[in-house]
């Protein structure tokens, strides 16, 4: 029988959900503000620089909103009880998916310095890091879910 | 990642604490319920400490309330093996 989904499972299916919608819509964002901007300009490093902080507080801003409202919803739709501490059980997750999405961001970091010790433009190494960023969050939460899921 | 040599006997011992609710041992334990219920289903291993707590609320012993196999034992199986290996013959 399928276990029904728990709250911190439906709490990372949310997460990932969020990170998801912000990768969409921060490369719909640049690609329309900056599609016709020069070669140049897109390789200029103060500009990568400046996209890719406008990144983290947009970030923090669609995560702290959207786990307000699951838990507002969680609470009118559901009896179930939300946790209010982080047990020792939670830690031990917490830590291996960090670890694994830590492979994942240094795997990205290595290309994009190899990217640039191979010669290319800047604007790749600030693709590299940019997507591994995206993808550690991604693997993280995946990781997280099925040690969840399967047990740790 | 569920073990055959750890077993724990916590729904039984919920039982004769008056049919303990899950969320009740969670609370006199320090944990969520979500980890309470792991443990039964032994997808977790808990802690020395937390095992330690858990046999305490029922007022019992480790051994009442956690078993080990040793003979099941994937590591000691293991050891054993390459301990007869390097017997001389």
């Amino acid at each position: 029988m399928k276990e029904p989904l728990t709250f911190q499972e439906k709490q990372i299916l949310v997460s990932l959900f969020n990170t998801l919608i912000i990768l969409v819509a921060y490369s719909y964002y640049l690609h329309s503000k900056y599609a016709a901007f020069t070669d140049q300009m897109l390789n200029d490093l103060q500009f990568l620089g400046k996209a890719f902080l406008m990144l983290i507080p947009i970030t923090i801003v669609v995560q702290v909103v959207f786990l307000i409202i699951f838990h507002i919803v969680v609470r009118i739709i559901s009896s179930e009880k939300i946790p209010e501490i982080t047990d020792e059980r939670d830690k031990l997750i917490e830590l291996k998916s960090i670890r694994i999405s830590h492979w994942v961001f240094i795997s990205g970091f290595f290309m994009a310095m190899g990217s640039q010790a191979l010669g290319m433009k800047p604007f790749v190494m600030f693709l590299a890091l940019i997507i591994s960023g995206f993808l550690a969050g991604i693997v993280s939460d995946i990781a997280k879910f099925i040690y969840y899921r399967k047990g740790v | 990642m569920k073990s055959e040599f750890i077993s724990n006997k916590i729904r039984t011992q919920r039982f004769f604490a008056g049919e303990m609710t899950q969320q009740e041992l969670a609370d006199k334990t320090g944990v969520t319920r979500q980890t309470i219920v792991a443990i039964e289903n032994g997808k977790y291993f808990p802690t020395l400490e937390l095992s330690f707590r858990i046999a305490y609320v029922f007022g019992k012993t480790l051994e009442e309330v956690f078993a080990y196999k040793a003979d099941e034992d994937p590591v000691l199986i293991k050891l054993k093996k390459s301990k007869d290996k390097t017997k001389p013959l």
